[in-house]
């Protein structure tokens, strides 16, 4: 009995559960000590509404699952880019693309929601797909070329709803011409079914998206773990030269990681804003949903299942830090939420720490090698960051 | 004052409950050459990390001139005095020369580099010891002998008296290994103190005065190198005799297997063409070794002929089939498997289980996958199989990551995918590179078992011995070109060692009289 426990106790799942749980409590700590340095009266108040707001009513928790869904698919295709050693860190502009493409189909077209859906996969896709085939025939640096593709996606989409009247909420008697028609006037068919459970939950916010987001968690993780393409693709990751070396098609697999990840990220851009609650409004900003699928990524480690875990996290202390309105600004709330973040995607220091931890005193040579790989690709994280 | 500088006594140090020091005692005399044997795994690196302060022992006293020391970190035993060249070197390698040597330890005034006094010191030790350098290049930029001498040069900046070489020969050519034993018997002439980490019998009958032989963990024996032969350390170390002659019969060499006719491969590094216009055949049953001195188009004509690189001229073809534009996958299928010269590079995914890279050849075939999806266990029992077939020895068996196997059970690996494969044509590179003398005797009787089974086996050596012992025809590469045929049963190693130092060819006529 002793054995098992300690075999769980030293098994590399546990360690990085217990480091993903260690780094947010140390970003919970570093979030109180900023609570308490910009407004100390209400420092405990605001604390206990970012622990607690998420789960205090119906509708917060609705609101949770609403916008983790999204997050889950952005962060769904950073950990899968990842895992093939590719940083996607243009998951914004994809996330947008498909946005624009699910809303297009909807609004234009009259089509309805998993057709949008199909489209906004496409969209995504192929926004994902081009820096990757940049990569596999020219060697460009992914990061270099999504960065670009962030840019020309959200103008390129700016640009075009601008001159599509009909995509506007003016043209369906609305005020504002800033921002795509509420799909309630537009086209009710185009929203994502809530299958009874606004009405459960007590909430607009509510519908079936995030039991989307969670199927194709799932169904990433069987790829990546299950089948020979995803053998092939975090070989690739892995080591590059030996899956050459093995006859595997590097540069197709780069390519595809890429198209699935763009798609993944598309797919975000489509649930969140088929909604029915959301409108795509025409700023010049790049959208935070696709960056923030990067700490949701490395707080799961690239775990597929992890990263719907992680999503609740940040989307639960993100409604939390609304509702520490009126007593912190919105500025401060953000700093906050960044720093609880920042530290919470500190998982791979922490899982080192924590194998320390529980292995027996001196450690094997195997541990050290770990630690220095772990040690490496955390920096190369900063450099790619 | 005691005899002895260093002593380690009664060592003992547990990973996991086992013990990879067991009860061990080494004693280092002032001024003496001292060779620490074994197979790999035998407690060498552990030992000498003891002793470095990278590992606690949980047994055991270290005494420096009679008076017991504590060593907590590399630090600590730099204050003693002692220094360590490691087998994977610790290097910046986009710092200079000179700047890798000062690292840690910067002559300043007022936190400013004052270099010019270090330049002159690096300078003046370099010439005393013959380590040449250029104080100004870029680790990157230069030979891996050079990066030896640096790191030599880093122990000899810090005044160290003790140094320790971890297996400092592996990585180098013949002319650098007679150079780096020079050095060291200078060394000690100067009153420093040597320990040399090795498993190859020939330097140390060379250049140690005595010998401490570690097998499994425990020491067997201290002994002085004078009064022994190499037989008899080899029996020390695996604990049983070691035959240094491969037996085999005669070859008898069938059909064509492989057709190599006027390949050219340019060159990544010059505008020149790397290998020239190279024509040859290997048969069934037949081992054909490709020898010459490191950098003369092997390594090249390798990644040509198993498709890793285009060539330019040229046409390979395979039991009868063109693969000249084969891709990889194509020519794995028509029954070539290679052994790559870099294990890590190539051979193995390091993070990956010991059974994913088994099967890293053939995963896509349907025994070990339907629809897509892996078949995990036939890969488990597949990975079982091979591991008690080929004897590869992994902590937590098919599950182990390869990063944390030894070297010969990782090559171990390789040679058992590769040859379990079945394949028509076996191209191994310097499959040997780095194992011990029962490593190598196992790599070498595999060879040659590939052969009597009527498989086609082209072995790229670098080992004069290995050449002479293995194979039944000799090329000779020089140059890029194929400059001699030679027949290992009438040849010298002399006459072998002016052909691959170009001294020495045959014209076209002779290449295929012999032929």
């Amino acid at each position: 009995m002793k054995t098992k426990l300690q075999h769980f106790l030293r098994s590399a799942g546990f360690a990085s559960c217990l480091a993903s749980i260690a780094s947010i409590l140390v970003g919970l700590l570093v979030g109180l000590i900023l609570l308490f340095a910009f407004n100390a009266p209400f420092a405990m108040h605001g604390f206990r509404q970012i622990l607690t707001a998420g789960l205090a009513s119906l509708d917060k928790l609705a609101k949770v699952l609403y916008q983790s869904a999204p997050l889950i698919m952005t962060g769904l295709s950073v950990g899968f880019a990842f895992k093939t050693g590719l940083f996607n860190i243009g998951a914004s502009g994809q996330y947008t693309v498909g946005a624009f493409c699910a809303l297009v189909t909807v609004i234009q077209f009259q089509l309805p929601w998993y057709l949008g859906l199909l489209a906004a996969m496409v969209g995504g896709a192929i926004w994902g797909a081009i820096p990757g085939l940049f990569k596999a025939r020219f060697n460009v640096n992914e990061v270099i070329t999504s960065i670009m593709f962030n840019w020309i996606g959200l103008f390129a989409v700016n640009l075009s709803l601008n001159n599509m009247p009909m995509m506007l909420a003016n043209y369906w008697g609305a005020i504002n011409k800033d921002r795509t028609a509420a799909l309630a006037q537009a086209n009710p068919g185009g929203m994502i079914p809530k299958a009874g459970l606004d009405e459960l939950m007590h909430s607009n916010y509510m519908n079936i998206s995030i039991f989307i987001a969670v199927a194709i968690a799932i169904l990433c993780w069987v790829i990546l773990s299950k089948t020979t393409f995803g053998y092939e693709l975090k070989a690739c990751g892995y080591n590059r030269n030996a899956s050459i070396y093995a006859g595997i098609n590097a540069r197709r697999n780069i390519v595809l990681s890429m198209v699935i990840a763009g798609a993944l990220s598309g797919i975000g851009g489509g649930i969140y804003y088929l909604s029915g609650t959301a409108q795509y409004t025409l700023v010049k900003t790049l959208l935070p949903m696709g960056f923030n699928g990067i700490p949701t990524a490395l707080l799961a480690s690239s775990h597929p299942l992890g990263t719907i875990f992680s999503a609740l996290f940040i989307s639960y202390i993100q409604v939390g830090g609304d509702a520490m309105q009126p007593e912190f600004v919105k500025e401060i709330i953000d700093i906050i939420i960044a720093a609880i973040i920042y530290l919470a995607a500190f998982a791979l220091l922490m899982r080192s720490l924590i194998g320390k931890l529980f292995r027996p005193k001196g450690g094997g040579m195997a541990d050290k090698q770990e630690q220095a790989t772990q040690a490496k690709s955390i920096e190369q994280e900063a450099q790619n960051a | 004052m005691s005899e002895y500088i260093i002593e380690m006594l009664n060592i003992t140090k547990e990973f996991y409950g086992k013990k990879a020091n067991d009860n061990i005692t080494l004693q280092l005399r002032q001024g003496e050459v001292h060779a620490l044997l074994g197979e790999n795994g035998a407690g060498k690196s552990t030992l000498m990390s003891v002793l470095f302060g990278l590992y606690q022992p949980e047994a055991g006293v270290i005494k420096k001139n009679g008076k017991e020391v504590h060593i907590k970190n590399p630090n600590d035993a730099n204050d003693l005095n002692i220094g360590m060249v490691h087998q994977h070197f610790k290097l910046v390698e986009i710092f200079t020369v000179l700047d890798n040597i000062i690292l840690g330890v910067e002559p300043n005034r007022m936190g400013f580099l004052q270099k010019k006094e270090a330049r002159k010191k690096v300078m003046e030790l370099s010439e005393r010891y013959g380590l040449r350098v250029d104080p100004d290049a870029l680790i990157e930029d230069i030979s891996v002998g050079m990066q030896q001498r640096v790191e030599i040069l880093k122990m000899l900046y810090r005044e160290n008296e003790i140094l320790i070489f971890d297996e400092p020969t592996a990585v180098l050519t013949p002319q650098e290994i007679d150079e780096l034993m020079e050095i060291m018997r200078s060394f000690t002439r100067e009153g420093k103190s040597i320990l040399f980490i090795t498993h190859k019998l020939k330097e140390i009958m060379a250049v140690a005065d005595r010998c401490t032989v570690l097998r499994k963990g425990k020491c067997v024996g201290t002994v002085n190198v004078k009064e022994t032969t190499k037989e008899e350390l080899s029996r020390m170390m695996v604990g049983r005799n070691v035959s240094f002659v491969v037996e085999k019969d005669e070859a008898k060499a069938g059909e064509v297997v492989l057709d190599v006719q006027g390949v050219t491969v340019p060159s990544r590094i010059h505008k020149n063409n790397a290998v020239k216009d190279v024509s040859f055949q290997v048969r069934r049953g037949e081992i054909v070794c490709l020898a010459g001195i490191e950098g003369n188009g092997q390594s090249e004509f390798v990644a040509a002929l198993t498709g890793l690189e285009r060539m330019s001229a040229g046409r390979i073809s395979l039991c009868g089939r063109d693969v000249s534009a084969a891709p990889i996958r194509k020519r794995s299928r028509l029954g070539m498997s290679h052994i790559p010269e870099d294990r890590h590079k190539h051979g193995l995914i390091l993070d990956y289980t010991l059974e994913e890279n088994l099967v890293l050849q053939r995963y896509w075939q349907p025994q070990f996958q339907s629809r897509g999806f892996i078949r995990k266990g036939e890969v488990r029992q597949y990975a079982n199989h091979l591991i008690d077939q080929y004897d590869i020895r992994a902590g937590q068996g098919p599950v182990t990551v390869v990063r944390s196997m030894s070297g010969g059970n990782q090559q171990k690996a390789i040679i058992a995918r590769e040859i379990d494969k079945g394949p028509e044509l076996l191209v191994a590179v310097q499959p040997t590179r780095g194992l011990d003398v029962g490593a190598i005797e196992y790599i070498h009787k595999q060879l040659v078992a590939q052969r009597d089974a009527g498989k086609a086996v082209l072995l790229v050596s670098l080992e004069m011995d290995e050449v002479m012992n293995v194979s039944d025809r000799i090329l000779v590469m020089y140059e890029g070109e194929i400059v001699g045929e030679l027949d290992p049963k009438t040849t010298t190693v002399e006459e072998l060692g002016l052909y691959m130092a170009g001294a020495k060819r045959q014209s076209g006529t002779e290449k295929e009289g012999i032929a």
